[in-house]
């Protein structure tokens, strides 16, 4: 009854093969997080076109007037990278957030407190060179968001408080602060429209494309995707933020504070989403009014997802998200079709891509399986197939033992 | 003797591991069978199988000689097999009553009829000697009241045929000895056990006969009293096997842990450890034993920092750690192998090289002026994959696809690569198989003998004897006493794990609480996790 | 101080009772799928759902009774969904919640905006109208307050009943909470852990929807964009607020019925605070809730938001 080979030296040769297997599914995986947030778009992109076709408009009509709109001129082309400015800066946030564990939907909220902290410091202040006066009104803003941040972030990291249900009701919170500012303390003499009055001419961040509205929010927001990149993954600080994201009861036996690591979070996410609403007053609407950057709170969280809460990809998301936000306005001009086809089009690729974490355990799941099989058949691991080849041969330049 | 259970060439594989081997099993009506084999070896697997927890990949199952398919745990509570899990599946905020009746058809469906219930569990509990209180909550009962639930439970949906799965690994010897009494009583009325475990003792104790496993494999059944001890040992392992350890004297002088009447509470505000007082010294192995839950967590885990001490103080080499955190702790040289190796001790979804520095992570070298060597990373990373033997692809592999062993080994490397002065190590060999285990206890011993004082919290009372050099015995969070080098006793050891403190051990009369009931137990709030994500 | 008392009128506990309503329908599904271990964060996307669909159905029908069980199909379609994607794909709660919500509030802005086109007004349709409770609503002032709703607001405190009837006092709601508490356990008897949250997870999303109908159905009879408002996730907020209890939870609606009715007493009266900042206050009202009682309680299921694995790997 007792097998063939001695259990211990298959014991040896299955876990071996076992981390070859695991080496071979990395590289699928690897392989695989490029290719999912593609599929994702193609597949959201392709439900909504049934959408749109079973309400009898065009889909290849809709999306070409939606490429006209993002790209058709260098002007508006322009137009798209200054979308994507706001959107990769909350959607930074949300990211990062995110790795530590911490699911901030307060965006929207953050973006307007960082508004009107922002538009206060741009419009009531005079007299400052460019200098200081655009660092102080990016600082403003940034605090502005970093408070909203700050207060349903203290309560999750207190005591567990639903962060999803706080920071909705922070964002309507807000909304209902920004309408009365604008309408009342903060409004534009005489008071015939509900908006401030212009910032000041030192506020304003320089056009960087001669001849188009591009202004310096992109730089910006590329420079703070790359410096929390470097932080996440090359820093104890990003270490830190991971190994709480992962698993905070590991973190806390590590003596990482996960109280303080929380709430920093809440703080710099919320921060982000205040510098993007600060970049949009500064940059491009040079004033503030009541839904300045709308939605885009809530598309901040496809944003993330679909770059797999990568800060470097949260710029390439970042980028087709302000192309399509840039977009929607001329396809709705040209069609039928409301703008709001965005929204839909964020949430679908949200739910798509995080369905696919099946799909993602797709190449482990069946490599192991086929592993497993095998092992039954003859009591060795593997014996003549393709996995053989790739688990018993050696690779080159590297040494298992 | 007609069969009751006959299991024919069971083959079951999980993805990456074959966990049963056709495996032949027969037991006879009436008989109390043992099911024998380490960690691993596929017993549970074979049950679960039994139970329908799990389908087999190709095998066929007889209940009382007839050919049956069993899907569901339905199907097998319909041909009278029960189960009892090793983790009980109990609901911690129902009754004993709710807990029983869960999922059965009720007379009054689809209304309750809990009065009905209650007379029929009273009834069985008379019959078999298992005394209950129905309308108890099941968190507000101790470890033994909870299994008699579970064996009701299964009586109580019409089993036969109990499985038993590690039933004495909460239970003190002598909750054990009750439980046996339990078991030939249950016998008698006609019932059959499979009793799973990979204790000899208690196979020797309880079984009429045993089968053991291997590795997946069937190694062969045997009759237990025509064998013994060491044949069943050897079966089990497939060598000789030594149950002791040699262990060099060693020079102990310094102090390095010092509990002063040490007090902390649990979640719900109760005390876990009353009036605390111990020491370690370097060069010594201090074991700490006790039934789970009696307050050897909170005890690992108010050295760690990682609760707050209510009264009393804690030395570290000499210094007060009471406002201390669990950086500064761990900054004093105190490595922690923690209770549950992946939830605490590892981050499942980081590389073997994450894991490895989640202790020295800000220190050189791994950090310099703030950012990390990914060189030094690798290098160390390289290091300690060689030194202990950590069999992966590299230091790039996920953790949590490594075997249970390869991950403690991980642990291990961690920890005791800091050179630690005190080793705070909980349950290091829980669910490790023997290779792994031997090694995770040599390398306790390694670092005894360079010094570092150590800790151990186990509820494996062989383990603590076989490695420690003094025993205190805690119970419902205060020691009942300590006993120290070659005179234990385990018969003394068990009666102070239950409640008898060691001056009033030999007085003849005992006042034995009976019961585990401790205050630990009945806190149900786990304060840990965040509501969502 | 006359001007305060004379806010609390018999309208506006009548309009307190009425305004809870949506939010108890919602919370009562909700309090059953949190209860089988899931929380339905996409709430709000149910509940504009309903409104929408419910209009929809009745513009289409001339019903408000079939517009109502358009709503009630829509819900049950999204409760379904919600439940593939959280049960078997299992994946996050939070995330998958927060994406219903975004794909709804667009989705029906879009579809009212293709279908009935830009108005000056929307399109207005037929209502479930008031029934008033014979002899009862005659009761000097709770008469009025209680018994002179539509159907659909009684059944919504009725069914508050049922819902802890159900809960704690059968069967069933043993094995929903059994579900909650430990699904290997339950499994390990032979209840369909899988089954049950879907069943609940319907249930959760019919109900929701149903509390959309009323808004639209009841309160006004037309779709406005964006006319959940919140009430998704006051939903969620009395769930935590109430223990997990029905009563608890409705309790938790009528507070916020009150916040609501206050609020537009206020704006009517004249008070002199930006109607704005009037508007908010439900919501600051949610938010001092959960902050308050954030949800630390027994009644909490253990393995809320817990996917479960049917079969564990060795």
């Amino acid at each position: 009854m007792i097998d063939k080979k001695s259990s211990n030296q298959l014991d040896a040769i299955r876990s071996l093969s076992l981390d070859r297997l695991d080496f071979l599914v990395r590289r699928f995986e690897r392989l695989f997080s490029f290719l999912v947030p593609v599929l994702a778009v193609l597949a959201a992109m392709a439900l909504i076109s049934v959408l749109i076709y079973a309400l009898g408009e065009n889909p290849l009509k809709a999306y070409k007037a939606l490429a006209v709109g993002s790209f058709g001129t260098v002007y508006d082309f322009a137009n798209s990278l200054n979308r994507a400015a706001p959107l990769i800066l909350v959607g930074l946030g949300v990211a990062i957030a995110f790795r530590g564990g911490v699911f901030n939907i307060g965006g929207e909220g953050q973006i307007m407190m960082g508004g009107i902290t922002a538009t206060i410091v741009a419009v009531y202040i005079t007299g400052l060179p460019i200098y200081i006066h655009i660092p102080l009104t990016l600082l403003a803003g940034f605090i502005g968001g970093a408070i909203w941040g700050f207060i349903p972030g203290y309560f999750y990291a207190k005591h567990g408080t639903n962060l999803i249900i706080t920071t909705i009701m922070l964002n309507d919170i807000a909304l209902g602060i920004l309408s009365t500012l604008v309408k009342g303390p903060m409004v534009e003499p005489p008071g015939y429209y509900p908006q401030t009055p212009l910032v000041q001419p030192s506020s304003i961040l320089p056009l960087i494309w001669p001849g188009t509205r591009l202004h310096a929010g992109l730089v910006l927001a590329v420079l703070a995707a790359f410096a929390f990149y470097i932080i996440l993954f090359k820093t104890p600080f990003g270490y830190e933020i991971r190994t709480v994201g992962e698993n905070q009861t590991a973190a806390k036996h590590a003596g990482i504070n996960v109280f303080k690591n929380q709430i920093m979070l809440m703080l710099i996410s919320g921060g982000l989403g205040g510098l993007a609403g600060t970049v949009e007053i500064i940059g491009a609407q040079y004033r503030l009014r009541a839904l300045f950057l709308p939605n885009y709170g809530y598309e901040a969280l496809a944003v993330a997802i679909l770059a797999q809460r990568n800060p470097l990809g949260v710029i390439i998301s970042g980028l087709l998200f302000g192309a399509l936000k840039a977009g929607a306005g001329s396809m709705q001009r040209a069609t039928n079709l409301p703008m709001s086809l965005i929204a839909i089009l964020s949430g679908v690729i949200i739910l798509f891509v995080i369905a696919s974490g099946i799909l993602m355990g797709l190449p482990r799941y069946m490599a192991k399986k086929r592993l497993a099989k095998m092992e039954e058949t003859d009591g060795s691991p593997t014996n003549k197939s393709w996995l053989r080849n790739i688990f018993l041969k050696k690779e080159p330049g590297k040494d298992y033992e | 003797m007609p069969t009751a259970v006959k299991m024919v060439n069971i083959v079951k594989s999980f993805p990456g591991v074959l966990a049963n081997k056709n495996v032949t099993l027969e037991v006879e009506k009436g008989e109390i069978h043992a099911l024998l084999g380490e960690n691993g070896a596929g017993k549970t697997t074979l049950m679960n199988i039994l139970f329908g927890l799990s389908q087999p990949d190709s095998g066929e199952i007889f209940i009382n000689d007839q050919r049956v398919s069993i899907n569901s745990p339905t199907d097998a509570i319909t041909h009278g097999i029960g189960m009892i899990h090793q983790h009980f599946m109990l609901i911690p905020v129902f009754t004993v009553t709710e807990n029983i009746t869960l999922g059965e058809h009720s007379p009054k469906e689809p209304l309750l009829d809990l009065e009905t219930a209650k007379n029929k569990i009273l009834e069985i509990g008379k019959s078999a000697g298992l005394h209950v209180n129905p309308d108890a909550k099941v968190m507000d009962l101790c470890v033994g009241e909870q299994q008699r639930v579970e064996i009701i439970k299964a009586i109580y949906r019409g089993a036969n045929i109990l499985i038993m799965d590690e039933p004495t690994s909460v239970l003190t010897p002598q909750e054990t000895d009750e439980l046996f009494v339990i078991l030939h009583q249950l016998t008698e009325k006609g019932n059959t056990i499979l009793f799973i475990t990979h204790k000899l003792r208690e196979v020797m104790a309880i079984s009429d006969r045993v089968t053991v496993l291997r590795d997946g494999s069937l190694i062969g059944t045997v009759k237990t009293k025509d064998t013994n001890r060491n044949e069943l040992a050897k079966m089990m392992v497939g060598r000789e096997v030594f149950l002791t350890f040699d262990k060099n004297p060693t020079h102990k002088e310094e102090v390095v842990l010092d509990l002063q009447h040490v007090y902390a509470k649990n979640e719900c505000g109760l005390h876990a450890l009353k009036d605390v007082s111990l020491q370690v010294k370097g060069g010594e192995i201090l074991g700490i034993a006790g039934v789970d839950g009696n307050g050897q967590n909170e005890l690992a885990e108010v050295i760690m920092g990682l609760r707050p001490l209510d009264r009393g103080d804690i030395l570290i080499k000499q210094r007060s750690v009471k406002l201390n955190t669990t950086r500064d702790i761990i900054d004093l040289g105190v490595s922690c192998i923690p209770f549950l190796r992946q939830k605490e001790g590892l981050v499942l979804t980081f590389s073997v090289s994450e894991n490895l520095i989640l202790k020295e992570w800000h220190n050189p070298p791994i950090t310099r002026k703030g950012f990390f060597d990914t060189k030094a990373i690798i290098d160390l990373s390289k290091k300690l994959i060689k030194e202990y033997n950590i069999k992966t692809t590299g230091p790039n592999a996920k953790v949590g696809n490594m075997s249970g062993g390869n991950q403690q080994k991980v642990v291990l490397a961690r920890e005791l690569s800091r050179n630690p002065n005190l080793v705070v190590a909980c349950h290091p060999t829980h669910g490790l198989d023997i290779g792994a285990t031997e090694y995770v206890r040599q390398q306790l011993l390694k670092e005894r003998e360079r010094g570092a004082a150590v800790l151990l919290i186990s509820t494996e009372l062989d383990e603590i004897m076989a490695l420690c050099d003094r025993i205190v015995v805690l119970f419902e969070g205060q020691i009942m006493g300590e006993v120290a080098g070659e005179k234990i006793n385990v018969d003394d050891i068990g009666l102070m794990m239950l409640g008898v403190r060691q001056e009033n051990l030999h007085h003849g009369t005992l006042a034995v609480a009976g019961c585990s009931s401790a205050e630990t137990k009945r806190c149900n709030v786990t304060t840990t996790e965040k509501d969502t994500i | 101080m006359n001007n305060i008392l004379s806010l609390f009128t018999e309208e506006f506990f009548y309009a307190t009772i009425r305004m809870a309503s949506p939010v108890i329908l919602a919370a009562t599904g909700e309090v059953f799928l949190q209860r089988s271990g899931i929380i339905n964060l996409g709430m709000e996307s149910m509940v504009i759902y309903g409104a929408f669909f419910g209009v929809l159905g009745s513009a289409l029908t001339g019903s408000g009774w079939m517009g109502l069980a358009a709503a009630m199909l829509a819900g049950t379609i999204t409760g379904l969904l919600y439940g593939f994607i959280v049960i078997t794909l299992k994946a996050n709660q939070s995330v998958t919640g927060t994406a219903f919500n975004i794909v709804g509030i667009g989705l029906t802005s879009f579809l009212a905006r293709v279908i009935w086109g830009i108005r000056e007004l929307p399109v207005q349709v037929d209502t479930i109208k008031p029934w008033s409770v014979p002899i009862l609503n005659k009761i000097p002032f709770i008469g009025h307050i209680l018994f002179d709703h539509s159907p659909l607001v009684y059944l919504a405190y009725i069914l508050v009943g049922v819902a802890t009837f159900v809960i704690f006092k059968t069967t069933w709601g043993l094995k929903v909470r059994a579900v909650g508490e430990n699904p290997r356990a339950a499994a390990s008897i032979g209840i369909n852990v899988y089954a049950w949250r879907y069943f609940c997870a319907i249930l959760a999303g019919c109900l929701a929807s149903m509390g959309g109908a009323v808004l639209s159905l009841v309160d006004l009879n037309m779709f406005v964009d964006g006319m959940s408002g919140g009430r998704g996730y006051f939903a969620l907020a009395t769930v935590i607020l109430g223990r997990w209890h029905p009563v608890g939870a409705a309790i938790g609606g009528l507070v916020f019925g009150a916040g609501n009715a206050l609020q537009m007493r206020m704006q009517a009266f004249g008070v002199k605070i930006p109607s704005d900042l009037l508007l908010i206050l439900p919501f600051v009202l949610a938010f001092l809730a959960v902050v308050i009682f954030h949800g630390k309680s027994s009644a909490k299921p253990a393995a809320l938001a817990k996917p479960y694995e049917k079969e564990a790997t060795i």
